[in-house]
């Protein structure tokens, strides 16, 4: 297993590496001289120099590159250019707010697109796995922000039961800080309800055909123990792996959901990153993301692995 | 040995004077196309988009008002007879709005998918054709690719390219080019040991003609499913860009960008909210019909 784990993240190296070429390419491609914004009106040339000199802008390319990526290694992944405080600082701050919005969506996403899967899976052909079925396939369609809109709609403005934005960190008030994150944690975990909804109809339709499942209905089980004990573990599976990888999606789905509830998390950090034309931030933030979604693989190919006894000892 | 040439149907000593008309047959519809039929789903999914196509076409011709034209003296009107969906905050037409906004849309559907896979087709087909060193630079560049949210990446890039429709379409469709090659690569090797390609290089075909004449065909049909699919998902990409103000710009229509002045107006003008959304949400689930009916149709397992 640790061999197994060593190789996984060894051969994550040239994607990493890859994914660092990119974004520092991204950065040199930018129009406009950094050099001059950070200069100011007078734009000296003395001061120029120095900052050229100080950011190592005369070096040639390939020098400047390792020169970053020895930065990045030692977690310095840049300064913000607007509020100057490291990118590291910052996302230290905002990632935890997305983390909790992103585990309370994939709960909400678990208890509904479970056992929907399960039903519909079930009952195939009939009335209610058609009902499962467009609403699953509503989940994916419909847009997460559109969504928002309309929750906002109903539940704030209309209803009063809930803030329409705003947020309170979990440390506060946590009676407060569940009622601002409910309504975009299910704008979250609705469309992913759908694509778990999907997967686990197909696996559980899978493992309903298998000789097992037809043996232990064949030795008189109740149909409940069949389908929890016998069937669910097994379509579990393939589950537990997407799910891993869903969550990474959901880090891009909050994009859009923290910008429609003006939650303070990562996702609206970027955006308004972009608006500032802070690039540095953009930057660090993709360089993250793209690490977080890589280890998010290799747990996933361990959870595969730790679950399926089959492959355990290759 | 039996030669190629001896069909069962075609005797060699057969009477010359046979007659050269075809018998005639049975019309039958290809199993395709039947199976695609049976699908009410897939079928009122591609009625609806033929609908919005068209639509959108002759959009204008059948805007009622000028999609651009502020008018003062209609501010955020509620629908009505003369406004069908109302007005927004410059008491411009929603209905006008939504007809043309629905051009933005289709067509970042269409052209941001079409680059993706105008890129990652060949890259995917050189992949798994050739193998070796070559699939593995190629592989490791998709991954980098894949390594980033949709989502995530399709921002960073519109940021990097500047806001505009037609940076948009670049930053998605480079997001999703990876899904392309990916698949390609995966469909080719499944098929690269198949006899008729084994044929082709033995009787000495030049790689490109084999690969544009006896692989693409026997990829194509996952991808275009895959196509169908992934323009749902770009039209969603663009709403989201548009909605952020990484897409269309102002004053030029579009369902994402209609959202982003609507949220403002939720208390005031709810209605503002709603046309852009549903219009959103159906063209989507559209495509998703289709593309779910496309490969049921084109899965000969099923």
């Amino acid at each position: 297993m640790l061999t197994f784990i060593l190789r996984r993240l060894l051969s994550a190296i040239p994607t990493l590496i890859l994914v660092s070429l990119f974004v520092f390419t991204l950065q040199k491609l930018l129009p406009g001289d950094p050099v001059q914004a950070m200069a100011g009106e007078e734009r000296d040339p003395a001061v120029m120099e120095y900052l050229r000199e100080k950011y190592r802008l005369n070096d040639p390319l390939p020098l400047q590159y390792v020169h970053w990526v020895g930065n990045v290694l030692q977690g310095d992944f840049g300064t913000s250019l607007r509020t100057e405080q490291p990118v590291t600082v910052l996302l230290a701050s905002k990632l935890p707010v997305t983390i909790e919005l992103a585990v309370l969506a994939l709960i909400i996403a678990l208890v509904i697109g479970i056992p929907t899967g399960v039903i519909s899976a079930v009952r195939k052909g009939t009335s209610v796995d058609y009902a499962a079925n467009v609403f699953a396939l509503s989940g994916i369609s419909i847009p997460h922000f559109w969504l928002g809109i309309l929750l906002i709609m109903i539940f704030a403005v209309k209803l009063q039961w809930l803030p329409a934005s705003g947020f309170v960190p979990l440390g506060e008030d946590v009676g407060q800080n569940l009622k601002t994150l409910i309504l975009p944690a299910f704008v979250l975990g609705a469309g992913l309800s759908g694509v778990l909804m999907r997967h686990t109809r197909s696996a559980m339709l899978e493992v309903l055909r298998a000789d097992y499942v037809r043996t232990a209905r064949a030795k008189g089980l109740f149909p409940r123990t069949v389908i929890l004990k016998h069937a669910l573990r097994n379509a579990l599976m393939p589950i537990v792996t997407l799910t891993t990888l869903l969550f990474g999606e959901l880090l891009g789905g909050a994009v859009l959901t923290e910008q429609v509830f003006s939650i303070p998390g990562f996702g609206k950090m970027i955006v308004d990153a972009v608006f500032n034309r802070d690039y540095a931030v953009v930057q660090g933030v993709v360089l993250c993301v793209a690490i977080g979604f890589l280890l998010l693989n290799l747990l996933a190919d361990v959870l595969y692995r730790l679950i399926n006894p089959r492959l355990r000892t290759a | 040995m039996t030669s190629i040439a001896t069909h069962p149907s075609a005797p060699l000593n057969a009477p010359s004077q046979a007659p050269l008309r075809e018998p005639l047959r049975p019309r039958t519809r290809s199993p395709f196309v039947k199976k695609f039929l049976a699908n009410k789903g897939a079928v009122v999914g591609a009625v609806v988009l033929i609908i919005f196509i068209l639509a959108a076409l002759l959009a204008p011709w059948i805007a009622p008002h000028d999609p651009l034209k502020a008018n003062f003296l209609a501010v955020r009107k509620a629908p009505s007879l003369i406004y069908w969906l109302g007005t927004d905050e410059l008491g411009r037409d929603l209905f006008s709005r939504l007809l043309w906004g629905a051009r933005s849309s289709l067509l970042a559907g269409g052209v941001s998918v079409a680059i993706a896979m105008v890129i990652g087709v060949p890259l995917g087909l050189l992949a798994g054709y050739f193998g070796g060193k070559l699939d593995a630079v190629i592989s490791r560049i998709m991954e980098a690719l894949l390594s980033c949210p949709f989502l995530v990446l399709a921002i960073a890039l519109g940021a990097f390219l500047g806001p505009s429709l037609s940076n948009a379409m670049i930053a998605i469709g480079l997001s999703a080019m990876p899904i392309f090659s990916r698949l390609t690569r995966g469909q080719v090797l499944a098929i690269r040991h198949e006899d008729y390609l084994e044929g082709a290089r033995a009787i000495g075909l030049p790689d490109r003609w084999i690969i544009l004449r006896y692989v693409l065909p026997n990829v194509l049909s996952p991808l275009v499913v895959q196509a169908t699919l992934t323009i749902a998902s770009a039209i969603l990409a663009e709403a989201s860009l548009s909605f952020l103000g990484l897409g269309q710009q102002p004053p030029s229509p579009s369902w994402g960008s209609m959202l982003n002045t609507a949220k403002n107006f939720m208390e005031q003008a709810p209605w503002m909210s709603i046309a852009p959304g549903v219009a959103i949400y159906i063209t989507v689930l559209c495509f998703n019909l289709l593309g779910d009916g496309l490969r049921d149709a084109l899965d000969p397992k099923s």
